[in-house]
């Protein structure tokens, strides 16, 4: 263990770091939205939503992430999509969670009872109202721990986004591997910032997931 | 530049080629994983603290930490202590790793969710040690990991894409190849994803019929 190459250089791993940060939480946050509308597009009786869902959850879960990263920003001038590499993770690495997301939070959606459901219409509740005051309530406690669960995955599924040149984690890592021939303090030191993201990232879902089991 | 697909024919035979290393790669890792996921989920459930522990902190590190970080630590470290592997062999070791580890996660919850009665009714019936092991606990933990397991295969056969930053020349490095040849990277990513997809419903199939199988011993 060379500390004292450590010692020097870990302030570059601290800045990759909020990159990967970064990276991984606009990923999330897009991945949430798309996988949310994928979810009730999926779960909606008009066949030109069902399908198009369905088959976004499919290829997007069917094929390697990377494939889908290359196809994005090496494939996308092609068809005059031009991205930045760091434009292309998000969007590429939020596009891929988002069809795992949508298959979570279906299933939250469908494990409510049926009964609540038709309680809900049975009181004068319009469809979308039952979705929205009935159903989702409650799907809601049962969906922060599994979508918690992938978005760990992506916090450490964003290390892909090395290939295509974003400066994060696991580009700085291969780069000192590369320069020092140090490959086992440059895993260490880039492991000791995975651990503590996905660490503190595990605590923040688990207080959610506290409160909203408080809330309803 | 227009999409152009009718040039994929051409390069056929390097995406075949692709094909047939990626499932070379994914069949290996999967059985050395599985393989891997038993010794340390067994390894893990041991009497003593001394063996438990450092597997506890590999699968802890391994768990916490991307694919594509171990798969460097792997191939640079291993020629940094004079192990030359070359990098097929590289990839295989570190899907095996990383996806053992989280086989055993799913291994030893299965083993310890077996109820303990069934355990002690097999030894009362007068069955051994390692019989009781055998024919009342492993099928029923089977029946119980089956699911999950094949999900793990599912996702290592995803996974795999990785490999090709080492250099192995599997679908996704083959389908760059081709592209520095041709310069049609929306084609060859389509035409790889294709084949990826196809090989993925394929698995899928395989791990429906295994579980079938094994849902008999619930």
């Amino acid at each position: 263990m060379d500390f004292a190459l450590i010692g020097r250089i870990w302030p570059f791993f601290a800045e990759a770091a909020w990159v990967t940060i970064e990276v991984s939480m606009l990923a999330i946050i897009l991945g949430l939205i798309l996988g949310f509308a994928a979810a009730l597009a999926s779960l909606s009786r008009n066949v030109l939503l069902r399908w198009p869902a369905r088959a976004y959850v499919s290829v997007f879960r069917g094929t390697p992430a990377l494939i889908q990263l290359f196809l994005l920003y090496f494939g996308g001038p092609q068809i005059g999509i031009n991205l930045g590499p760091f434009e292309a993770g998000v969007i590429g690495l939020g596009i891929n969670i988002g069809a795992y997301m949508c298959e979570t939070i279906r299933g939250a959606i469908l494990s409510v009872d049926k009964g609540q459901t038709e309680a809900g219409r049975c009181l004068g509740l319009g469809q979308a109202q039952v979705m929205r005051r009935v159903i989702l309530p409650q799907a809601a406690r049962m969906m922060v721990r599994p979508l918690g669960v992938n978005a760990i995955a992506l916090i450490k599924g964003s290390a892909i986004v090395s290939t295509i040149s974003v400066l994060e984690l696991s580009y700085t890592a291969h780069r000192y591997i590369s320069s020092t021939y140090k490959p086992f303090e440059m895993f260490i030191l880039a492991s000791i910032f995975y651990l503590a993201i996905v660490t503190v990232f595990s605590y923040g879902v688990k207080k959610i997931d506290e409160r909203v089991a408080l809330e309803s | 530049m227009g999409l152009d697909f009718s040039i994929l024919p051409a390069y056929a035979d390097i995406l075949w080629k692709g094909t047939l290393w990626t499932i070379a790669l994914t069949v290996l890792s999967m059985v050395f994983s599985l393989a891997g996921g038993v010794v340390f989920a067994v390894l893990q459930l041991n009497r003593h603290a001394i063996i438990r522990w450092p597997v506890a902190g590999f699968a802890w590190l391994f768990m916490g930490t991307p694919l594509l970080l171990q798969l460097f630590l792997i191939y640079f470290g291993l020629v940094q202590i004079g192990l030359d592997l070359n990098a097929f062999v590289a990839g295989v070791i570190a899907l095996s790793l990383h996806f053992a580890v989280y086989n055993s996660e799913i291994i030893r919850s299965a083993i310890v969710a077996v109820d303990k009665g069934q355990y002690e009714a097999a030894r009362s019936l007068g069955l051994s040690q390692f019989q009781a092991m055998r024919k009342a606990i492993v099928p029923q933990a089977v029946a119980n990991v089956t699911p999950a397991l094949g999900n793990m295969m599912i996702a290592l056969l995803k996974e795999s894409a990785l490999v090709s930053v080492i250099g192995v020349m599997e679908l996704t490095l083959s389908a760059q190849r081709a592209i520095s040849d041709s310069f049609r990277p929306f084609e060859f990513y389509i035409a790889a994803g294709a084949i990826y997809y196809v090989l993925n419903l394929g698995l899928e199939q395989a791990v429906r019929v295994a579980e079938r199988r094994s849902a008999q011993y619930r």
